[in-house]
């Protein structure tokens, strides 16, 4: 076992006599039970791809039950990449290759496979029983249900035990291997390195459970090793994706979650204060709350609050105290925080809300993804308080969104929403790494000197009060909810004292307009026909689609929106040069509605409310139709 | 973080803002706010060092009166943004000053995890029955059939006892005393604010617009002998006009009786001494009510364990000692990277 373990290990497209097929771009989908390891695939399969140097973008997509009853169809989990020898901005409309390990994952996945895309089974889970449970009346292979198809039944769950027989494992052990034997065999077909997840199940059950680590790599070995000696239908087998063209540098695989950690951290370090999260757990927003609690060294600390507004309000506790305060949630709980963000504007004291959005209304599709939370972030409080609302729209941009969200909380002393939403979370993209020395510091100065200082003294560009932190000798004073004097900070219920702060507090957040870059056309014409406005996390296919367009000759623009408040101060200009707007947003028209109300533009909604991102050829298809007809 | 320099003494003048203190005329509040000045004068804390963090209530505005720092924040939520203070700077000395309302009914979630985590906190609790700033509606701790403008025929819902709530909730100290008593109240405060971790002070306090004499029938000049404990640890469980009355267990039960020394062949031996680190003891002299039973004021339980804050710091500074960070590059180059070379 050990010498045959020595050799299958040696990986990455070895000497092996297959004649491999070129192919520029591959869209590969893992689909199965929750229980399956479906995620866990997807993601190995990614480390190898980034490693290989192809550009790629991944899409989880899995359900709200931890683990649903086995087999059903509300119980599947799956996980799409696209990679490419170019650089490519979406993780694909359609798989070219399905995998599903049971006849749920068939049932669920099929409509989007085009007719001659290839289907790999689990022929094992097709039993008449799981057929039952996954809602089809008779067996998918056998009644010709995928007879437009190119499928390859293999039994993978047999030849999983078969490969790590001897080792020890009960039978349900062995058969979660079943996981690793797709992925190996996909690697062979795809020519990916073994290695990395070689090491990987070394370290995470290495000390562990050895018995469990040998399993798995069997597993992976033994998939890899029937894709080199089985025979694969014709047309079917071995293919490189050559590396991809990229910019020269260092890259990391990146999820939207991570890039937020550390651009959080770095604000803050470039603030020069120390980092606090408050958060409560919510779907898709605690991994946040994970990957923070692991960078304690940089001076990070994380409190799980009792609930949504003790997170926030411990953050705020934290900001008053000197720290850069930063709460994490999901719209539900962004909505239970409101009242304190309101007392964070009033108070005016930096806080950064991070809001993961995911499928509403209330509970909604938790684990789905959808931009439904931006009139709560621009509107969603009680009186006139608005805030700066920064949107970011790839995993990677999550990080530079994050130090731009701290940069304004500190420098004009206001909470500041950061929207990312479920797929941007979860997603993963190769990312060249930034060089953090390139970044510009914003050091705060915290008043200190009696003599020059008060805490309510404002700062003459910004408008933004001073910051004053308790233990500061000779300048104690309180701030609180309540209406304050403009001149003095004590309570005023003044007629005219009033008026006077609500419109200091809005021209506060209004000269934001003046301190953020201004908007820019992303692709096409600077004005004309129709221009394409985005903002989050459609940029990848909003990208894609109008670069398609342009190639096929319309005129298209595209316009992606960073600030969504306030918006950029050319931004209405910019609009007003092109006869149609077309905004398209992963909800039922909020964007577009903000861009009506201010500029007065006939912008045009284009609306997908189905808990998943746009697809690139629905988008093409929508500029096509007005892109032509004038 | 900030360095404490010692200060000469300070009056309790010197701890009163310049804020017109608004509460109204005689009310309770003026007594209890006299009573921290004075504190906070006796401990020689130093003005900058403190914070006042209340939520909102009559009894919120409490921090624009003193010459501290202060946060006037939301209902209910001055424990969640003390202990977020708390945990950026350790350093603090912070106070939190909640109403019935504010600290039992919107803020009692709060309250129950600030409790049971032992942030190093003071935390006050204005109890005087009774929501005052939104015009007399009954409040968690009113008595049951309390008649107010919501409850005209008479509240049907039981109170919260408020130092049983605590210890139920874990805490590490409660005490109790009354607004009115400037000998009690400094002393009890100072007991609170020398136990590091989160300690309760039930004060009670009389709100003379909408629940005037709430508590006359125990805090009355005439009525405190007879209807009023006052525990020390180590101390016999006596009060009564004469010294005559004591508490003891009821024979063959877990409850407190009351006994007269001298009757029925009792004597001083047979009287509990209070230990202030027995819990269930505390919970047993929280629970007493008048007129059945005196009303224990005092510190009703102290006994001290690790708190939130430092645990949270020592943790923080033992990664930092185990995995010393790099600069921010070397945590954007964490795990696996792969380098893509020109040409």
């Amino acid at each position: 076992m050990a010498t045959r373990l020595a050799t299958t290990a040696a990986t990455g497209g070895a000497a092996e006599d297959v004649p491999r097929k070129t192919l520029d771009s591959v869209v590969i989908r893992f689909a199965g039970d929750s229980g399956d390891g479906m995620q866990l695939t997807g993601t190995q399969f990614t480390q190898s791809t980034a490693l290989m140097g192809n550009d790629l973008a991944t899409f989880p997509d899995f359900p709200a039950e931890i683990r649903a009853p086995i087999g059903t169809t509300y119980g599947v989990s799956a996980f799409q990449i696209n990679f490419a020898s170019y650089d490519i901005m979406t993780p694909g409309d359609a798989p070219d290759v399905l995998v599903a390990m049971n006849p749920a994952a068939l049932k669920v996945h099929l409509r989007d496979v085009p007719k001659g895309g290839t289907i790999i089974l689990n022929a094992d889970a097709f039993s008449a029983r799981n057929v039952a449970k996954a809602g089809y009346d008779a067996n998918p292979l056998e009644d010709g249900t995928l007879d437009n198809y190119v499928v390859i039944p293999i039994d993978i769950q047999k030849m999983t035990l078969a490969a790590v027989k001897g080792l020890g494992l009960s039978n349900k052990e062995a058969v979660r291997c079943k996981n690793m034997w797709a992925l190996g065999l996909m690697c062979w077909m795809y020519d990916r390195d073994r290695q990395p997840t070689i090491d990987w199940l070394n370290q995470r059950f290495g000390a562990r459970a050895p018995a469990l680590a040998q399993a798995n790599v069997a597993a992976l070995n033994a998939g890899h090793a029937y894709g080199e000696t089985a025979e694969l239908p014709s047309g079917l087998g071995a293919y490189v994706v050559p590396k991809a063209d990229v910019k020269p540098g260092v890259y990391r695989a990146v999820t939207g979650t991570e890039a937020i950690a550390w651009g959080l951290v770095t604000g803050a370090r470039k603030a020069g204060l120390p980092l606090f999260l408050g958060s409560y757990p919510i779907t898709p927003a605690s991994a946040l709350l994970h990957t923070l609690s692991n960078l304690k060294e940089y001076g990070v600390t994380t409190f799980q609050a009792e609930d949504e507004i003790a997170a926030v309000c411990s953050a705020i506790g934290a900001s008053y105290a000197g720290a850069i305060g930063v709460t994490s949630s999901s719209g539900p709980g962004i909505a239970l925080k409101t009242e304190a963000v309101g007392l964070a504007f009033a108070a005016e004291l930096p806080l950064i809300v991070v809001n993961s959005q995911r499928g509403g209304p209330s509970t909604g599709l938790p684990t789905k993804t959808e931009q439904s939370d931006l009139f709560q972030a621009v509107y969603g409080r009680n009186a006139d308080s608005p805030l700066p609302v920064v949107a970011s729209r790839s995993a990677g941009d999550c990080f530079f969104a994050a130090v731009e969200a701290v940069r304004l909380a500190v420098t004009y002393m206001t909470p500041v929403m950061l929207l990312t939403d479920g797929y941007l979370a979860n997603a993963a993209e190769p990312w060249e790494i930034p060089d953090a020395d390139d970044i510009p510091e914003f050091k705060v100065a915290l008043g200190t000197d009696p003599e020059s200082v008060h805490a309510f003294k404002r700062d003459e560009r910004t408008l933004a009060r001073s910051w004053v932190i308790p233990g500061t000798p000779g300048l104690m004073h309180r701030i609180g909810g309540i209406e304050k004097s403009y001149e003095t900070g004590h309570i005023s219920y003044d007629p005219e004292n009033h008026h006077r702060m609500t419109k200091v507090r809005a021209a506060k957040v209004d000269g934001i307009a003046r301190d953020i870059p201004a908007q820019t056309v992303e692709a096409g014409p600077e004005s004309g026909r129709l221009a394409v406005v985005g903002w989050g996390s459609t940029h990848g296919a909003i990208s894609q689609a109008v670069r398609r367009a342009n190639a096929a000759g319309l005129a298209v623009a595209h316009i992606h929106i960073r600030h969504i408040w306030p918006l950029p101060a050319n931004l209405g200009g910019l609009l007003r040069g092109y006869d149609r707007v077309l905004v398209p947003e992963m909800n039922n028209g909020q964007l577009v509605k903000v861009l009506r109300a201010e500029y007065l533009v006939d912008a045009e909604g284009l609306n997908q409310i189905s808990g998943l991102p746009f697809k690139v050829s629905d988008l093409e298809a929508a500029i096509r139709a007005r892109g032509e007809v004038r | 973080m900030n360095v404490q320099t010692p200060v000469e003494q300070l009056r309790p003048a010197d701890y009163a803002s310049d804020q017109e203190v608004r509460w109204c005329p005689g009310c309770g509040d003026y007594a209890i706010l006299k009573s921290v000045q004075r504190t906070m004068a006796d401990l020689r804390i130093p003005p900058e060092q403190a914070v006042f963090i209340s939520g909102i209530g009559c009894a919120a505005r409490f921090p624009y009166y003193m010459a501290t720092y202060g946060f006037h924040t939301i209902h209910g939520r001055a424990p969640a943004v003390a202990t977020g203070v708390k945990l950026a700077n350790p350093d603090l000395d912070v106070w939190v000053v909640m109403g019935d309302g504010d600290c039992l009914s919107i803020g009692g979630n709060h309250t129950l995890h600030a409790l049971r985590r032992n942030v190093d906190l003071q935390m006050l609790l204005f109890n005087n029955e009774i929501y005052g700033l939104t015009k007399g509606q009954y409040s968690p701790t009113s008595r049951l059939g309390t008649r107010s403008p919501s409850t005209p025929q008479g509240s049907l819902d039981s109170p919260v006892n408020a130092a049983v709530f605590a210890l139920g909730a874990g805490a590490r100290f409660v005490a109790r005393s009354v607004d009115t008593n400037q000998k009690h109240l400094p002393e009890t405060l100072k007991r609170a604010h020398g136990h590091r971790g989160a300690s309760f002070v039930e004060i009670v306090q009389n709100c003379i617009v909408y629940n005037d004499g709430a508590f006359s029938g125990w805090t009355d000049r005439a009525a405190v002998a007879e209807a009023q404990i006052a525990v020390m640890h180590g101390e016999k469980l006596i009060f009564g006009k004469d010294r005559g009355k004591g508490l003891r267990f009821a024979p063959g039960r877990l409850a407190l009786d009351v006994v007269e020394i001298g009757r029925d062949g009792v004597t001083e031996n047979d009287i509990l001494v209070h230990d202030e680190t027995d819990r269930t003891l505390a919970g047993l002299l929280g629970a007493m009510a008048h007129p059945e039973f005196p009303v224990a004021v005092g510190v009703l339980y102290c006994n001290p364990a690790e708190t939130y804050d430092r645990a949270v710091h020592a943790q923080l500074a033992a990664v930092r000692d185990k995995t010393p960070a790099g600069g921010l590059n070397a945590m954007l180059r964490r795990g696996r990277t792969w380098t893509v070379a020109p040409g």
